[in-house]
């Protein structure tokens, strides 16, 4: 099966099976090991990847489907040497300790802040219709779907934070 | 997983002719995919319907919403009517699953999504849904997730939708169109079947019957809630959850709807307690009346039987936070 992708602004032919996922396209087919496989079942977000700038799990998707689509992986937010500002507030935070979920967590949390950014609204926000609030609540719910098994939420929670209250002022 | 043949939809005609020859609809992909690793699910043939222009929330002509079948989870909750004039559907779809799931999913996938029950997913037990005719795995085993209403001595499985649970409180209908070209809406209090005999059959739908849309009437009542209560505080399915959507007018309830989820194989509602409540003062002692009456016929075994007090209280708070009474 013929897919094209665009993945951190460059394009791959990929040619596998249908029942490749898109994670596993992108690890074992096309040399991009930054996205993890934890649980393979959308259960632990390890595989967390950016498609047309959503987040979504890699592992439950086929990589067929996304013919034509944008996709951008931790590779693509950013490297040693000029690292996202989610990457270096990671780093400043300490928000981890093996470092396992941490590409799922800076993909998620990337989309995730500009979800808020967007007004939309989370299982703990207190009024459905208004806008968010930006608070460590708010950022621990709209990061239920990345799991730490080393437990380093308060930390991930802090250099979330930090990054978002730099783009609200 | 399996081999198929994997193919895109044009339309959703072509969509529904490839269903009815036997090709299995891919949507968000976010249950099928997972049971299809497991091999619980086997399909030699795939259509992907994601592309299809099944996508669009509008108004109806009769002042309600119409909601393509492809518009995922996240952009529903979203959704500025949805979240202004249903907030219990808002509050129903955030409850569920994940950012990153919810991103994926789309309202016709989680109307169809398949229990959670534990010997389901697990190919080496016996389970009458899986396998029709094996025995079901979950009685005498462990039923923490199973049901209280509506099930049979072949399943006890639970429907794990949020969504629909909120859907049916609102009293949505599912528009589907069949290989024919033919459309019908069938209302969601019809689209899924009691295990009965034949706990494999979950719905009304025939072979290659095709969802396009969910459309709600005019909201019924200013007055919504959705309340969710799981073993941790997100991402998990439901032990119990109740939606209510209510009217009420000169100190009284003119109208309620109630709506029940991780209690049976689909959404439950009981008439019998939303007409106790209909035309009543709110008060502590009608709404513990109406929470007794709710579970007057449950039928419980041994990891379930917590659901009953559990599904009392969340009744009783929703009322409570419907009504503005205190606790
Ligand atoms: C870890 C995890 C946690 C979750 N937690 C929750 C939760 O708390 N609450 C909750 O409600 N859900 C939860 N979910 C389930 C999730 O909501 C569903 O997987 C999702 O809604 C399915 O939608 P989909 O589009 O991905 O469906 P798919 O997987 O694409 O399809 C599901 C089924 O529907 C059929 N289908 C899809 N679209 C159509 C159509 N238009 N017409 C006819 N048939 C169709 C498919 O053939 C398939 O059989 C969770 C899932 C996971 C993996
Ligand atoms: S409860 Fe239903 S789904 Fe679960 S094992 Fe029994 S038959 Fe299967
Ligand atoms: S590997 Fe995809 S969610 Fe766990
Ligand atoms: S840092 Fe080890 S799993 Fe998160």
């Amino acid at each position: 099966m013929q897919t094209q992708l665009q993945i951190n602004g460059r394009g791959y032919a990929l040619n596998a099976d249908p029942r490749t996922t898109l994670l596993d396209a992108l690890r074992n087919h096309l040399g991009l090991a930054g996205s993890k496989k934890g649980c393979d079942h959308g259960q632990c977000g390890a595989c967390t990847v950016l498609v047309n700038g959503r987040r979504i799990n890699a592992c439950l998707t086929l990589a067929c489907m996304h013919d034509g689509d944008e996709i951008v992986t931790i590779e693509g937010l950013g490297e040693p040497g000029r690292l996202s500002p989610l990457q270096q507030a990671f780093v400043n935070h300490d928000g981890f300790q093996c470092g396992y979920c941490t590409p799922g967590q800076i993909c998620s949390a990337t989309a995730m802040l500009a979800e808020i950014e967007a007004g939309w609204p989370s299982n703990v926000t207190q009024d459905v219709a208004g806008a968010p609030e930006l608070t460590p609540e708010e950022v621990s719910e709209r990061m239920s779907g990345n799991l730490c098994r080393c437990s380093a939420y308060p930390n991930i929670v802090d250099a979330i934070m930090d990054v978002a209250k730099g783009k609200r002022t | 997983m399996t081999p198929f043949h994997f193919s895109r939809a044009a339309s959703p005609g072509e969509a529904a002719r490839l269903g009815r020859d036997g090709a299995t609809y891919i949507a968000g992909g976010t249950n099928l995919l997972d049971l299809m690793k497991l091999e619980v699910m086997t399909p030699d043939r795939l259509v992907d319907i994601s592309r299809l222009d099944l996508g669009g929330i509008e108004a109806t002509r009769k002042g309600g919403l119409r909601i393509g079948a492809m518009v995922c989870n996240s952009d529903l909750a979203a959704d500025r009517t949805v979240r202004e004039d249903y907030p219990v559907l808002a509050r129903a779809l955030l409850a569920g699953a994940s950012g990153q799931l919810r991103n994926k999913a789309t309202t016709g996938g989680n109307l169809l999504q398949r229990t959670r029950c534990y010997y389901f997913y697990d190919t080496a037990m016996p389970c009458n849904k899986r396998e029709p005719g094996s025995g079901c795995g979950a009685i005498g085993g462990v039923t923490r997730l199973h049901a209280i209403f509506g099930t049979s001595p072949h399943c006890i499985a639970t429907h794990p939708s949020d969504m629909a649970v909120a859907l049916r409180a609102l009293d949505a209908e599912v528009e589907v169109e069949n290989a024919d070209g033919k459309t019908r809406t069938v209302p969601l209090g019809d689209f899924y079947r009691l295990p009965g005999d034949t706990p494999h059959i979950e719905t009304t739908l025939e072979r290659g019957d095709l969802i396009t849309a969910v459309i709600l009437p005019a909201s019924a009542g200013a007055l919504q809630a959705y309340r969710k209560v799981r073993d941790r505080a997100s991402y998990a399915f439901a032990l119990v959850s109740v939606a209510g959507v209510m009217r009420i007018g000169k100190g009284r309830i003119e109208a309620t709807s109630l709506a029940f989820g991780g209690v049976a194989p689909h959404p439950w509602r009981d008439a019998s307690v939303e007409q106790m409540l209909k035309g009543q003062e709110p008060s502590h002692e009608l709404f513990a009346k109406a929470a007794d009456a709710l579970v007057a016929n449950a039928v419980t075994h041994d990891g379930n039987a917590f659901k009953v007090p559990l599904l009392k209280r969340t009744l009783t708070a929703v009322l409570a936070e419907l009504t503005g009474a205190k606790q």
